[in-house]
């Protein structure tokens, strides 16, 4: 709460009358849902505890935010601040300053309190306000006792959350007397869920235990399957900690339907973790499906297309340091043309010279792949680079306590699908789709009835490079820009291909995703290292049973 | 006038041969044995460019027992067989009197027996598995008891980690590692049910699977932590899955031992900012010392390069060595072996460094939050140094060995119980 010293001779009745009523109605409100007068403290007595902040040693730090926490809503930017990393000590007046770092390098500042803005001050002018995880658990928990009395339901809720997991007396207390007060129906199912947790833990009334049971049937936030597993767990003699026969029985009950719908959703949560693999794999392949799959040329260097790809999304976000958020939107069709082009040239210097000679051909792109990672190197150095994630491709998708889709993963399935699609669009429903087709089928054929067949083949080689520069921006999303991203994924992207059958894009869709599945299905019985191995073993072993692939060209197309 | 031409172009010649052999038999050579290229390149050139440093300002120094030091830096590429070659070239070939070099613990099980056949000696200045003790080598990275199993205590005592995800690449050093702390953890009283071993491949990216059982994992209402030996880049998509599958640090943890200032110096430190890194030395700490090393660093190496323990453990040898050899008078290498023992120098974190009889360092043990800039701030550290430990007591295969190369002992794998010096070292 805010109480200013106030100037009444220069305020008329009025005025001064709608503040104070303003004031009380305010300070009603808090004492109501928060249940405590002793909330209420002045900004000056908040800057007094904010001053103590400069020069303490981190030993003494939780005690200086215990206090913060009777400052209510007026010391939150400061906590979150200090939460984040981001407030500060300015050295010349030891004001606690919110320090946001500028585009020239210099730091915003605003009064911690005052939210009043401050000149902008050079990084060495300031010091760090210091902060650690235990404080940051602290920080968590003042916040959410604070915000507890939020206006907005999603801030409650959070609020809630956090508490759930630190079930103090006091917390307790609080979110009982927040219960009283709560609207919003899903933060309240939240409060009483740790009503009733809190109700299992403490009292040893049959029938209110069997309610508060009753209460928290179904739902999946951890702490209540963590809850019924302490209700139902053993000592090291074999005897039922838990005493009460039907209180048992009934924790036994739901504690199995929870687990069912765990079991359902640890299932969702594999086949989406494969579907995600299997669209990277899908990215990676979908490009060299056309290369080596319609033209038949083995490209040794694909991976080193997908890894020009992966630098130019850091490029272009390079030049576009303003709007990091959508640099990536442009470095899609950057990556297409710039891939695109380096595929053209390499098909017009290099491959149609060994036209029919696949030896040569794999030695030669083998070369090249050599060549575009050392002039990459001395280009970008051999050290990483860092694309930075937007925010819109960082955190998660929660569709409840335990199952979330991640937005990285899940815009990387859909942007691969789409990619795909596309890619069927132009074979299927363009001229040079129909061209492609006709010179894969049958090269002289097509030649005879007019069809330029070298530039059908530099078109064709481009186009397929193009795509593994797309598939290089999504990978500059998942992992590490270096000069040596290609050749991580180089035999990934051969081994769908073949897996799906070569010549036939139905088959990389359907190669791409079931090896994804297979593998993320696999890890978590054998182990990463060994569900890759017998991956490679299994295909090997299927190659020798049908060696055209899943989905074999017949007829004519087979040629 | 011809004649007087000749003289002085004979004199000239003749004292230019001189002053040719004077300076070839007045330098020590020093061998620098650091990959250049390959996969290892990113890491161990920072560790080439310190030794440069230090030679050159041992030789401001007017060098060592009146000669001048003389670099011989070479290049085994990350190729582990090419360590070996290329030490058997500088101590054949170049006849150097000390080598500082290896990275990985791979390249310098290669190098230890043509070390040992050729009698050279090594500095080897990056954390490691231990279970090893040369007579041609000095360790002066940490030992597990001196990273490993102090970050366990951190976490057991402060953090109050009851259950333990030991995730690692699947090689030497963290397989011995997890094996250490494995039977550390079960002799502390953790239930094997609360111990969970992951390993993975070198550069590995999809972390989803693994991380979400981390989060299972950790979701049973006991605090959890990993403990990460997992190596190079692979770091970054998994910190960066463990940030979008919205574990923060103070849920969940994760103390590092490969990720030090040089390795974040290249990355986006955002998903990073509070899980821990546990080493010997921090470009952070404030000490006398360690300023003037960063401001040295930063004139020879560029202004915006980082400092980060490997390259103490590289500044601490090359200190060691010097004073050994002024000790001992000469660089052979049995006396300046012997010359080593029991030298102390200045360390960067404001304390001691002594080597002892065991070639291990008695290294301070720090505990860092990371920061958004990249660096480590300490937020623990240990009262004093810590022995480095050989043959660690935790594993029952080495439970009852020590090393000690003073007399009457002088063996790197000595049985306590039975009082017989195996003669393998490694």
């Amino acid at each position: 709460m805010r109480f200013k010293f106030i100037d009444f001779r220069r305020l008329n009745g009025g005025i001064v009358v709608t503040y104070l009523v303003k004031r009380f109605l305010a300070l009603m409100l808090l004492v109501f849902s928060v249940g405590s007068l002793a909330t209420a403290v002045a900004e000056t007595d908040l800057r007094q505890i904010s001053q103590q902040l400069v020069g303490a040693k981190l030993k003494v730090l939780p005690a200086i935010v215990e206090q913060f926490e009777a400052g209510g809503e007026e010391a939150l930017p400061l906590l979150d601040a200090m939460l984040n990393g981001r407030l500060f000590v300015r050295k010349s007046d030891k004001l606690i300053v919110i320090a946001e770092r500028q585009q020239d390098g210099d730091y915003a500042l605003v009064d911690a309190l005052s939210a009043e803005s401050l000149s902008p001050s050079p990084k060495k002018r300031l010091k760090k306000v210091k902060v650690n995880n235990r404080l940051r658990v602290q920080l968590r928990e003042v916040i959410a006792r604070i915000t507890l009395s939020s206006a907005d339901p999603d801030i409650r809720e959070s609020a809630v959350r956090n508490m759930l997991n630190k079930m103090s007396d006091r917390n307790i207390a609080m979110l009982a007397q927040a219960k009283k007060v709560e609207t919003d129906s899903t933060v309240m199912a939240l409060i009483d869920l740790a009503l009733a947790i809190n109700v299992l833990k403490t009292t040893d009334v049959q029938a209110e235990r069997l309610s508060a049971l009753e209460a928290i049937d179904g739902s999946l936030e951890p702490i209540v399957f963590n809850t019924l597993s302490a209700l139902l767990a053993q000592d090291d003699a074999g005897n039922n900690l838990e005493a009460d026969t039907a209180v048992r029985a009934k924790a036994l009950k739901i504690k199995d339907r929870i687990q069912q719908k765990i079991d359902f959703f640890e299932l969702m949560e594999q086949l989406f973790f494969g579907l995600s693999l299997g669209s990277v794999l899908l990215l990676i392949a979908t490009g060299l499906a056309i290369t080596f799959g319609v033209m038949g040329v083995i490209n040794m260097a694909h991976g080193e297309l997908i890894m020009i790809g992966a630098y130019t999304a850091y490029v272009v976000q390079l030049l576009m340091p303003n709007s990091l958020e959508y640099s990536i939107l442009v470095a899609i069709p950057m990556a297409f043309l710039v891939a695109g082009t380096v595929g053209v040239l390499i098909e017009r210097c290099v491959i149609r010279f060994l036209h029919g000679r696949p030896l040569e051909t794999l030695l030669a792109t083998f070369g090249i792949s050599l060549i575009l990672q050392q002039t990459v190197r001395s280009i970008f150095s051999p050290l990483n680079r860092q694309v930075s994630s937007p925010s819109w491709l960082s955190g998660s998708l929660d569709i409840n306590p335990i199952f979330s889709l991640t937005y990285n993963r899940l815009y990387i399935l859909l942007f691969a699908l789409l990619v795909f699609f596309i890619l069927q669009l132009v074979l299927k429903r363009t001229s040079l789709g129909l061209n492609v087709r006709a010179v894969s089928q049958n090269r002289s054929m097509a030649k005879a009835i007019g069809i330029r067949t070298e530039w059908v083949d530099a078109m064709t080689f481009g186009l397929g490079s193009g795509i593994a520069g797309i598939a290089g921006v999504a990978l500059s999303q998942l992992t590490n820009v270096g000069p040596n991203l290609g050749q991580a994924y180089i035999i990934d992207s051969f081994m769908v291909v073949v897996f799906g059958g070569v010549g036939n894009l139905w088959g990389t869709l359907v190669g791409g995703f079931s090896l994804g599945i297979l593998n993320k299905f696999l890890e978590p019985v054998t182990g990463a290292v060994l569900a890759n191995i017998i991956i490679l073993i299994s295909i090997i072993l299927f190659i020798q049973k049908r060696p055209r692939g899943l989905f074999p060209q017949k007829g004519r197309a087979a040629g | 006038m011809k004649f007087k031409k000749f003289i002085t172009a004979t004199a000239v010649a003749l004292s230019m041969m001189l002053s040719l052999s004077a300076v070839a038999a007045d330098t020590i050579k020093v061998g620098v044995l650091h990959s250049l290229s390959g996969t290892m390149a990113i890491s161990e050139t920072t560790l080439k460019d310190t030794v440069l440093m230090m030679i050159e300002e041992q030789n401001k120094k007017g060098g060592l027992l009146g000669k001048k030091l003389e670099p011989v830096v070479v290049d085994p590429a990350s190729n582990w067989p090419l360590f070996a070659e290329k030490t058997r070239e500088l101590l054949t070939k170049e006849k150097v009197d000390v080598i500082f070099g290896c990275w990985t613990s791979v390249s310098r099980k290669s190098v230890l027996p043509v070390i040992e056949e050729l009698n050279g000696l090594l500095f080897y200045p990056v954390q490691y598995e231990g279970e090893e003790s040369s007579k041609n080598v000095f360790y002066t990275g940490a030992a597990p008891n001196q990273q490993a199993v102090p970050a366990v205590d951190y976490l057991m005592n402060d953090l109050e980690v009851e259950r333990w995800v030991l995730a690692g690449t699947d090689y030497v050093y963290p397989r011995t590692t997890n094996k250490i702390l494995e039977a550390y953890l079960i002799a502390k009283g953790v239930a094997p049910a609360d111990i969970m071993i992951n390993y993975t491949p070198f550069g590995h990216s999809d972390w989803q699977s693994i991380v979400a059982d981390v989060k299972k994992f950790g979701s049973t209402g006991k605090k959890t932590a990993v403990v990460s030996t997992i190596n190079g880049d692979a770091n970054v998509p998994f910190y960066k899955e463990l940030g979008n599958q919205g574990i923060s640090a103070e849920d969940i943890p994760v103390v590092a031992f490969s990720v030090g200032e040089e390795e974040l110096s290249g990355l986006d430190t955002g998903p990073l900012v509070g899980h821990l890194a546990a080493w010997n030395y921090f470009q952070s700490v404030e000490s006398d010392e360690n300023e003037a090393f960063i401001k040295k660093w930063k004139k020879f190496a560029g202004k915006k390069r980082v400092t980060n323990d490997p390259m103490e453990a590289t500044y601490i040898g090359f200190n060691m060595w010097a004073q050994a050899v002024e000790k001992a008078g000469t660089t052979d290498v049995d006396t300046v072996e012997q010359a080593m023992i029991g030298i102390t120098t200045p360390n960067l974190t404001g304390g001691v460094a002594v080597m002892n009889s065991n070639h291990h360092l008695s290294k301070p043990v720090l505990i860092g939050e990371i920061q958004d800039d990249g660096q480590i701030e300490t937020v623990w550290e240990t009262n004093g140094t810590v022995i480095g430990d050989a043959w660690s007591d935790h594993l029952s295969s080495s439970r009852n060995l020590i090393s000690d190369w003073t007399a009457p002992v002088s063996c790197g794998n000595f049985n306590t119980k039975t009082a017989k010096c195996s003669g393998q070292n490694f």
